[in-house]
């Protein structure tokens, strides 16, 4: 219901009259509340609500301190108290883009208001302040190029590029000096990435956080600019699909097979600008940090990274890009890793500093392609079974190949026949890596075969988040599958099965046809001679419904394989094809068994 | 709050005069909920009888040196300074410690004074609070003036009070007030993380940060007995009773040290602050 300020007015009406039902808690709520709290909730954010549960210091951001009674996600002004439809949507919903789930399938909705009436006790603001009152403002504008123009116009008037960034990533000046009000680091929102919005990601959600600013991060409100005349409604709307616009329309999903696209020989990209990367299919790979091994990292920097890839039968060349906001090591983000090492590391036994340590990333494969899913660890393999892997780093800024039989445990294959290109602007990263499909040593590193998935793994490391070796964040295993080249024959036998299948049509037509004008030569007075082996026609027409099946059958066929080689396209257009061949063989035979030649009519 | 203002307005400019431009009344006295009791319109206690403090601050040992602030992300600000742009945390001069706010922590119990009507200017130039320590009234307004003309947030983190984070992307004023009395209150400004200052808010008008030589003055108390405190950024707090007198002017000195430098264990490099320094003072009475 977030979007009520779309709906008829009588609905908001009706809503804002629900929104107040929870009238004044009673002592049985916050009774039952504190008991789905404690079980629930304490964990992360303490019994005492001070968001010190034993959990906490392994998130970064750090659970809500319920104490204080600020609260980032609310429909109301800065430093006012959220209204309890507030609260409750951050629990049904949870928080995107930290730890913080959603809680509307796991709780029953009289737990989950009573939790409200519970969370609110742990803050005197509630009793004192009153009810607070949700900022009015006007329906959101549809989107159109015009206001997404004016809206980029508008974040670099306004200087959003200070903290997010000049392209959006959350990569600006300030980036690296920014902390939230319990004095942890916090990254500004990767504004590409609408579905790590604490708030949610439509475009009202994204006006709503503008308007009121979070609270208790450096992200200010701009109602106070509405209301001093410095800006309009209609711009922050702007703002607001400008923002909306950086993003994909919906959360993308990751496909388990990352096809690698045909190209023709010779014409593999070479370099990471070729124009030819933009019409490659793009496949994201989450990536989370790595806590299975220790040391743990609770709070990785690199949280996907997009995967193109193209062969030419003889050379595969992968284009990879993931946001990172500095391109490490850079000095102005040691005092950052400080606050992360802070927050994070103690609890490892570490002592860690900030240093300045690289980016990279980490392709990685087996050094064969295994039988079934007998793969090896995907956390870099171990003794018995190791993984061969493509290592870059952002220094000395190239590709390396080595095996891997346990995380950081490397046994180095150079840099023969690895040819790599990296940049880093406006806080992405882009790689190009590109090798021969048949390898410089085919005992120890894997040789691409076309048309068989592969297993692959990813690995990235932001230096200045201080990760490197084990913390960093990982992918598990997905599957990278070339292209088969296309038979000359799959192009001929869609002609052939058309002009064959037009060829017996025309048939079938002309004998129906030949009924039509018995019954207008009969109306003329005229006899025609008797139909011709009136067997043989009969046979004919189910000779060519069973034929036109057949093709159906195989066109189907021809669909599950594409769907299963995840060539989505070519599965679909099978599956219309045979569509088509079943219409037209059900007619044939249906058409020819109901037809029966009753001889030339007498007149 | 607005009403107080009109309130106040309509009343005889004698009133402000009154309170040397400093006071006017906000919560009730003993600094609880502030926003209950109506603020009046008066001085609660015959002004004939008034005294005055007047005091100084000092620094015993050597200072800190200025923090030079990285400006390279903000040119702007940086071309305002003649040499490295830089922050005096602990500003001595003359053995006198400037930015240290004092105020009469305890003796006014009871008591209800009129708001002042002006605001308290906080200006943002060459990017840094100036004043870097201010003293406010509760219910008195904070105007927060960007006059870099460059992206600002003014970033509050009270716990007494209700935070705010407000955006000043262009020349302007926001003006704030708070609703309890607060020592201190940290404010940030996230674009800019050298930038902190602190706000005190107390309930009465008896309220002052000793200037460059260190001095300060409290005028027109009520006779009585006082505990005044001295809040420093990076020294903390020191306390000194005294006694008011019809007519008389009390003298207090406050004596800060170069060990209570080490021993508050405040970080030297004038950012990201505000979570240390907020739990430095107290609530005032």
């Amino acid at each position: 219901m977030r979007s009520r300020t779309h709906l008829p007015a009588a609905v908001a009406a009706l809503l804002s009259l629900s929104a107040l039902h929870p009238s004044p808690a009673g002592a049985q709520d916050v009774e039952q509340g504190r008991e789905v709290y404690e079980q629930w909730c304490s964990q992360c954010h303490g019994s005492e609500g001070d968001g010190l549960g034993p959990a906490a210091e392994y998130m970064i951001p750090r659970p809500r301190d319920f104490t204080t009674g600020l609260y980032q996600i609310r429909s109301t002004a800065t430093g006012e108290l959220p209204t309890d439809e507030d609260i409750l949507r951050v629990i049904n919903e949870g928080m995107p883009g930290t730890t913080m789930p959603g809680w509307e399938e796991e709780l029953s909705g009289a737990d989950r208001e009573a939790l409200v009436a519970y969370i609110k006790t742990f803050s005197q603001f509630f009793e004192t302040l009153g009810a607070p009152e949700p900022l009015e403002f006007p329906g959101a504008p549809g989107a159109s190029e015009e206001r997404i123009a004016e809206g980029r116009l508008f974040y670099d008037s306004i200087q959003c590029f200070e903290c997010h960034g000049a392209e959006g990533r959350g990569d600006g000046e300030a980036s690296s000096t920014l902390q939230d009000d319990l004095g942890n680091p916090i990254r500004s929102a990767d504004l590409w990435k609408a579905w790590t919005f604490n708030g949610g990601s439509t475009v009202e959600d994204i006006y709503e956080r503008l308007r009121t600013g979070l609270d208790g991060t450096p992200m200010p409100n701009f109602s106070d600019l509405i209301d001093a005349g410095f800006m309009t409604d209609d711009q922050l709307w702007n703002l607001a699909h400008y923002v909306r616009s950086l993003s994909p329309e919906e959360t993308p999903t990751p496909e388990e097979v990352i096809v690698v696209g045909q190209v023709a020989p010779g014409e593999l990209p070479g370099q990471l600008a070729d124009e030819r990367w933009g019409e490659a299919e793009s496949f994201y790979v989450p990536l989370v940090g790595q806590i299975i091994e220790n040391p743990r990292w609770f709070d990785p920097s690199v949280d996907g990274v997009w995967v193109q890839a193209l062969h030419d039968g003889s050379e595969v060349a992968f284009r990879l890009t993931w946001h990172d906001r500095s391109r490490s090591p850079d000095p102005g983000w040691l005092e950052w890793q400080g606050w992360v090492l802070d927050a994070m590391a103690p609890r490892e036994g570490e002592n860690l500093e900030p240093a300045p340590r690289p980016d990279g990333i980490t392709v990685q494969f087996p050094p064969t392609i295994p039988e079934g899913m007998d793969m090896p660890y995907f956390l870099m393999g171990d003794g018995a079974n190791p993984v061969y892997q493509w290592q870059w780093s952002s220094v000395p800024g190239t590709a390396a190949k080595a095996l891997a039989r346990g995380l950081d445990i490397y046994e180095p294959l150079g840099a023969e026949g690895l040819a790599s290109e990296a940049a880093w602007e406006a806080g992405r990263w882009q790689l190009l890596l590109r090798r021969a499909l048949v390898p410089a040593d085919p005992a120890s590193e894997l040789q691409f075969e076309i048309g068989v998935p592969i297993p692959v793994a990813f690995f990235a490391w932001d230096g200045d988040n201080s990760e490197e070796g084990a913390r960093g964040s990982v992918s598990s295993w997905y599957f990278v599958q070339l292209e088969e080249e296309t038979p000359p024959s799959t192009y001929m036998a869609p002609l052939f099965a058309f002009l064959f299948t037009g060829g017996l049509g025309v048939l079938v037509v002309r004998r129906a046809q030949r009924r039509d004008r018995e019954v207008q030569a009969a109306a003329a007075g005229i006899v025609l001679p008797p139909e011709p082996r009136p067997q043989m026609a009969r046979n004919f027409g189910f000779a060519v419904g069973a034929l036109w099946l057949l093709f159906a059958l195989a066109a189907a066929g021809n669909s599950v394989g594409g769907w299963a080689a995840g060539q989505s396209d070519v599965g679909f257009w099978w599956a219309v094809i045979a569509g088509f061949l079943t219409i037209a063989a059900s007619v044939a035979l249906i058409g020819t068994a109901r037809h029966r030649y009753q001889g030339p009519r007498k007149s | 709050m607005a009403r107080y203002e009109r309130v106040l307005r309509a009343l005889a400019p004698a009133v402000l005069l009154a309170v040397v431009g400093c006071g006017g009344g906000g919560g009730d006295a003993a600094g609880g909920d502030g926003g209950g009791d109506a603020a009046p319109a008066e001085m609660p206690f015959d002004v004939a009888t008034a005294g005055n403090i007047t005091g100084s601050v000092t620094f015993e040992g050597t200072p800190p040196p200025p923090e030079v602030l990285d400006m390279t992300s903000e040119a702007d600000c940086a071309a305002t300074y003649t040499g490295d742009p830089e922050v005096s945390w602990v500003d001595v001069s003359g053995g006198g410690l400037a930015d240290v706010f004092v105020y009469v922590r305890e003796g006014l119990d009871g008591m209800s004074f009129p708001v002042p009507g002006q605001a308290v200017v906080i200006d943002q130039q060459g990017c840094q609070y100036r004043p870097l320590v201010a003293g406010v009234q509760v219910g008195q307004s904070v105007a927060f003036r960007n006059s870099d003309g460059l992206l600002h947030n003014i970033n509050a983190s009270p716990t007494a009070n209700r935070p705010f984070n407000v955006s000043q992307p262009v020349n302007m004023d926001t003006e704030r007030e708070f609703a309890a009395p607060e020592v201190m209150i940290p404010i940030q400004c996230d674009v800019h993380g050298w930038m902190a200052g602190y706000i005190g808010v107390v309930t009465h008008p008896y309220h002052a940060v000793s200037g460059g030589g260190g001095g300060f003055d409290l005028s027109q108390l009520p006779p009585g007995d006082y505990v005044i405190e001295a809040w420093h950024a990076r020294l903390g707090t020191l306390e000194q009773t005294v006694t008011v007198a019809t007519g008389q002017t009390a003298e207090v000195s406050f004596n800060f040290t170069d060990a209570m430098l080490s021993s508050a264990g405040t970080p030297t490099d004038g950012t990201h602050d505000h979570g240390t320094m907020a739990r430095v003072g107290g609530v005032a009475e």
